[in-house]
């Protein structure tokens, strides 16, 4: 049986321009791309294709020169028109023309019955190759999963709590059955149980509500409930030593393709939200592809910030940029570049805010859906508020103390705060409410990289 | 504001890196932020968007949560000073002049400094004015007597801020209260001025028969044993002002004092403001009031002299306590940083206060001491709490 978790801290970020559930086709996008930046952990990208190579949905783009195993594939099948590259010529993306037509790599297919005789390292071998092993994330760190360890769990959080998040139960509709075999298969993996966390208080789509061989656990609150960080902590905390796997459902769907169709079909349908969006709505579109298409001429206006993934954890991509490879949302809000004459002191309703403080009201009608624009609404300062940044934690952690030992580069101490058990999109909502504006996610980055490299 | 903004852009660029006035960018950036909310946005990854809150904002709540202090303390100079040269039916207006006259040289004295400093800093070490002044430039005069001569209002001042701010790195990172580092520097620097016959402001009027300058909490320290306090506090000012210090009235605060101390009432007003903003942290407010109590409870039980028998309640209401509580023990900066932390932090500042006023014969007011005491302390009590975290985390991995 499942646990039910009741988590009483959070702040949820209503915000205007959700998606209603309205999934469209979309034309096959032009370009795709596939960003090292996506994934943690890389040591170094080395490419395998170059310019004017043809490639097939599943071919290797590049892998890890520390690990020659884990292959970052091809999303769908065309010509690679560009290899990006950075400051030392690090690896950026890669980007490929893409074919009308997905013509897929084929890797071997297995009836119901075979999958359940396969061992672990028949599996691995095979979400290595096709490249699907990628969606699974290792913590502590939130790096790509070492295919030498064995996880002590695997944890998939079946909701998302983030402002604009997508509905699952639209982007997973009529997906229970490769989602149930991709379970199948990820129990192999683990010497433990995966875990399904759902949202206790809506309604849960039977793709995860059906699932069988798996703890289905239910959480009720506000973000972050959703994020599977604070789930883990709340389960089955990571200690230290220990190892714990996450992916996300499409990439458990995805294993479940992989092995019952053979091929790897990065498909994905993702939500185009947000204030400045005509008709927010979900798009059939694949990993990596180019937003262009979607944002043409369904904008309100055209200051704006095109954002992979969500308005706390996302990265601004730009009108002609690429989906990130764990992105289901794309968010466009208004660009805040503008002076406000005495901006810190004019009282408002409009303006989100997790506090009270003189003259911000939006506390007074919480269920408004607000806009939100990209301004800092304030300049950088020294820790100076105390106890808000426990109050959207929903963690027996101090995340106070914890970025302090991190700006103090101490790794003992950031070791005995827990550091372990978070990565940037636990503590995203500690960035949004710090009134001292730290950029935490980074900081909290800085640190990780310090304790993983150390 | 368009013209406003045009003119700032006009000279932004002598300010800016390359520009004649270099030097010169943080007291410029601090006028221009002041003015305009900055055009700034979020970096490309990470958060997008931010919450509407700065610092700016949190500061500016406080001190709304001063005013009322500030306005009863200006109103009460004046109150007292009439009373005590026997003009009690003097009218309302002239009492708030005289208030006004008396308070308001001290708080542009307290800003002026302050912030004069402030930009000095600013400029020489490159980093941008902190808003942290804009409270501790209006806590200083609260608690200072009315009385106080403006140089060393400014002395005070200026002491607190190098001292007891820049010299650990400005705002943030202070160990001890800024405007009590003030108040105990006069304390120790020139008792005379800051004791006595200081808290009511007298000028050159000639004072009516029977005045007596006298603080409740001298008065309760000075009942002979066998006396009962309560009575001797009722009967006090009798002749010249009536009551002065009944219950009700130390409540209410039409008592001499320090300028903005007197009232527990608009301190508790103060303090609604700070808990419903959520600005100041209630546990802290709370647990202040409740561990005097409880001291003085405890003191009660164990009696002994007519100042140890004071009824509990009396103490909340005469001295500073409240306003030490409400604004002073509440400065995030210098405070127990954890939450439950903040609960052993309170209680031991209200049952140190107590302690020093009963048991202290040297210090007849206990909170300012028992809040930089507990300042300095701490970091220990965050430590304990902080410890603690890390050992739940450390069982867990071994069981």
């Amino acid at each position: 049986m499942g646990k039910f978790i009741r988590l009483k801290k959070g702040f949820t970020i209503n915000l205007k321009g959700k998606a209603v559930p309205k999934v469209v086709e979309t034309d096959y996008p032009e370009t795709c791309v596939i960003k090292p930046t996506d994934f943690h952990g890389i040591y170094m990208p080395k490419p395998m294709v170059e310019v004017g190579d043809s490639v097939k949905a599943g071919s290797p783009l590049f892998h890890d020169k520390r690990h020659e195993q884990i292959v970052f594939t091809a999303p769908v099948s065309g010509e690679i028109v560009e290899v990006k590259r950075g400051e030392k010529r690090k690896l950026l993306e890669i980007k490929i023309l893409a074919d009308k037509k997905v013509e897929f790599e084929n890797f071997k297919k297995f009836s119901v019955s075979d999958i359940n005789n396969l061992n672990a390292s028949d599996i691995k071998e095979q979400l290595l190759k096709s490249g699907v092993w990628t969606n699974l994330v290792q913590r502590p760190f939130g790096v790509v999963a070492d295919p030498t360890a064995t996880p002590k769990a695997i944890h998939i959080s079946a909701f998302d709590t983030h402002p604009l998040a997508p509905d699952y139960s639209v982007l997973f509709k009529g997906q229970d059955h490769y989602f149930q075999v991709g379970v199948d298969i990820l129990k192999k993996l683990t010497a433990g149980v995966v875990h399904v966390n759902t949202h206790a208080t809506s309604e849960i789509s039977t793709v995860f509500s059906q699932v069988k061989g798996a703890e289905v656990n239910k959480f009720s609150g506000q973000h972050p409930a959703g994020c599977v960080g604070v789930q883990i902590h709340h389960l089955d905390p990571i200690n230290k030593g220990e190892i714990v796997w996450t992916i996300n459902p499409l990439g458990v769907i995805q294993i479940g393709k992989l092995f019952l169709n053979g091929v790897y079909d990065a498909s994905r349908i993702v939500a185009l939200a947000g204030s400045e969006v005509k008709n927010p709505q979900y798009y059939k579109t694949f990993t990596g592809a180019s937003v262009k298409k979607l944002i043409n001429e369904n904008l309100n206006q055209e200051h704006v910030r095109v954002i992979s993934g969500n308005p706390l954890t996302g990265t601004a991509i730009g009108k002609d940029g690429h989906i990130g490879f764990f992105d289901h949302v794309v968010s466009v809000l208004p660009e805040g570049d503008h002076y406000e004459f005495l901006g810190w002191i004019a009282p408002s309703t409009k303006k989100i805010s997790f506090h009270r403080a003189l003259g911000l009201l939006s506390f007074l009608s919480p269920g408004k859906e607000r806009v939100a624009d990209t301004n800092t609404h304030g300049e950088p300062r020294a820790f100076v508020q105390t106890g808000v940044f426990e109050q959207v934690t929903p963690m027996d952690i101090l995340p106070t103390h914890l970025l302090k030992s991190i700006l103090a580069e101490d790794i003992d101490e950031m070791e005995a705060l827990g550091i372990y058990e978070v990565i940037e999109e636990d503590l995203a909502l500690c960035e949004f409410v710090d009134v001292s504006k730290h950029k935490v996610q980074e900081i909290l980055r800085e640190g990780l990289d310090l304790v993983q490299h150390s | 504001m368009k013209f406003l903004r045009k003119q700032l852009d006009k000279v932004k660029h002598s300010f800016e890196k390359g520009g004649k006035l270099e030097k010169y960018y943080y007291a410029y950036e601090a006028i221009d932020t002041f003015l305009f909310a900055p055009n700034t946005t979020n970096d490309v990854k990470g958060a997008q968007i931010r919450d509407a809150v700065d610092l700016k904002r949190l500061m500016m709540t406080v001190i709304i949560a001063m005013v009322p202090c500030l306005l009863f303390g200006i109103y009460n100079v004046g109150h007292q000073h009439f009373m005590a040269i026997g003009q009690a039916k003097a009218a309302v207006a002239d009492k708030i002049v005289i208030g006004l006259w008396q308070v308001l040289p001290i708080v542009v004295v307290s800003y002026g400094v302050g912030l004069g400093i402030e930009f000095v800093f600013s400029i020489l070490r490159k980093h941008p004015v902190n808003e942290g002044f804009l409270v501790t430039g209006m806590l200083i005069p609260l608690v200072m007597p009315p009385d106080i001569p403006l140089w060393q209002v400014g002395v005070a001042t200026a002491f607190a801020v190098i001292i007891g701010k820049e010299a650990f790195g400005g705002t943030g990172m202070n160990v001890v209260n800024v405007a009590l580092t003030a108040r105990a520097f006069l304390y120790f620097a020139y008792p005379t001025d800051i004791s006595g016959g200081v808290w009511t402001y007298l000028g050159d009027a000639q004072v009516v028969a029977g005045y007596s300058g006298a603080t409740p909490l001298a008065v309760a320290a000075e009942t002979i044993k066998g006396e009962n306090v309560v009575a001797a506090l009722n009967t006090f000012g009798a002749g010249w002002n009536e009551g002065v210090f009944t219950l009700q009235n130390l409540f209410l605060g039409f008592r001499p004092g320090s300028i903005g101390e007197t009232s527990t009432l608009m301190c508790l007003i103060g303090a609604l403001i700070l808990i419903v903003t959520g600005t100041g942290s209630w546990k802290i407010i709370v647990s202040v009031f409740g561990g005097a109590y409880i001291m003085a409870l405890l003191l009660n039980l164990i009696g002994g002299s007519p100042f140890v028998e004071l009824p509990a309640h009396y103490h909340l209401v005469i001295g500073g306590l409240a306003f030490g509580a409400v604004f002073m023990a509440t400065d995030p900066v210098t405070a127990a940083q954890t939450e439950t932390g903040k609960w052993v932090y309170g209680l031991l500042i209200g049952m140190l206060t107590i302690l020093i006023r009963v048991f202290n014969p040297a210090y007849p007011e206990g909170i300012m001491l028992a809040i930089l005491f507990m300042n300095v302390f701490a970091p220990v009590i965050d430590y304990m709490v902080v410890s603690a975290n890390k050992k739940r985390r450390i069982q867990r991995a071994t069981v």
